[in-house]
């Protein structure tokens, strides 16, 4: 029937490209909704416990959420100064 | 106990001020005592969808701030006596309304009225946040369309993390609303289905409301769709919703307009 109406109207159906933006946007939309807040606070309690025993750079502490289907993942990304054994023992 | 029902959507256009007119007058007609409050602040319209807009004297601003009592600001409908409105202000003032003020005035009209509809101004600022703030139930107007279907998914993330009773740990009962819906095209592919829709806001649906043109006549005499042609496709889909609001069982059809034979096969495929 609905193939039928299709070839009676000569147009091709464009609500399935519409659902199916949909739906990719909105897994993206979604991903976004609260996470600036959520990472942001892990950013800084990872920092303050890192920054416990190495002396670090702020800005060198990169947090990122990968969304997948099944599963997501936390990467976290620090960068520690070469020889930082040596600020450790100098902040000690 | 008074329920407060906030009508919302997002985007602008689709349908929430007639909304909120058509649910209010049925819910009135019905026997429940119900008064409609208009959240837009500086764009107010639910007044002339009423057909009250020359009976305007003070506002929920005024009642918020104090300058007058809420019995002066409540419009009584002149052809229900159950329904009332409580407009909004045409000041442009954006902090005119404030979290405390809007509390106090809904938990007045709580001991005053069964239901309480907030019809809320388009997008998500502090207007659209006030109006579903002390919400018990939201309907989620949305049009089969993708804009309109975006912004109701992050609208229903808003109704889940800002409203009071999210803040207490309990739900606001959400019901999604579809109007401007046109069975014909959504048959042919050219328009969201039902089906798709529901699937990605997973929210349940409350009724379907038909691409009318009674909606526009209706508004033209300032009367609410459900009391302007009681017969009519749009005005029989808002009963409908209401009925399933006060928790009656109705099968969900998408009434259809009476006109050609061509319109009519279309219009029953997807009912």
């Amino acid at each position: 029937m609905m193939n039928l109406l299709r070839l009676m109207s000569g147009r091709t159906a464009t609500a399935p490209v519409a659902r199916e933006r949909l739906q990719i946007l909105l897994a993206h939309d979604r991903g976004l909704r609260g996470q600036p807040e959520l990472l942001g606070l892990l950013r800084a309690e990872i920092l303050a416990v890192v920054s416990r025993h190495v002396v670090l750079d702020p800005e060198k502490v990169v947090v990122r959420m990968e969304r997948g289907k099944q599963v997501s993942t936390l990467e976290v990304d620090i960068e520690v100064p070469n020889g930082f054994e040596r600020s450790i023992a100098a902040a000690v | 106990m008074a329920q407060v029902l906030v009508v919302t959507s997002g985007k602008g256009g689709v349908g929430k001020t007639t909304s909120t007119a058509a649910l209010g007058a049925a819910l009135a007609q019905m026997g429940e005592k119900v008064v409609v409050v208009d959240f837009d602040v500086g764009l107010r319209n639910l007044d002339l969808v009423l057909g009250a807009e020359r009976r305007v004297v003070f506002d929920l601003i005024n009642v918020v701030q104090g300058v007058a009592k809420l019995s002066q600001a409540l419009i009584r409908d002149k052809r229900l006596e159950n329904l009332w409105l409580l407009p909004a202000s045409q000041t442009r003032d954006k902090d005119a309304l404030t979290d405390e003020g809007v509390g106090s005035v809904i938990a007045e009209l709580r001991t005053k009225f069964d239901w309480i509809l907030c019809d809320s101004p388009a997008g998500i600022e502090r207007g659209a946040m006030l109006a579903m703030r002390y919400a018990d139930e939201a309907v989620i107007v949305t049009n089969p369309e993708v804009s309109s279907v975006r912004d109701s998914d992050r609208i229903i993330g808003m109704l889940d993390s800002k409203t009071v009773k999210a803040e207490r740990g309990e739900r606001v009962e959400k019901h999604v609303l579809i109007t401007r819906y046109d069975s014909g095209r959504a048959a042919r592919g050219e328009m969201l289905s039902i089906e798709d829709i529901l699937e990605i806001l997973s929210t349940p649906l409350l009724g379907i409301i038909p691409e009318s043109q009674e909606v526009l006549r209706a508004s033209n005499v300032g009367s609410p769709v459900t009391l302007n042609n009681t017969n009519s496709a749009p005005a029989s889909a808002y009963v409908d919703a209401v009925r399933r609001l006060m928790g009656e069982t109705v099968t969900m059809i998408v009434p259809v307009e009476r006109k050609g034979l061509m319109n009519r096969l279309l219009g029953r495929r997807a009912a």
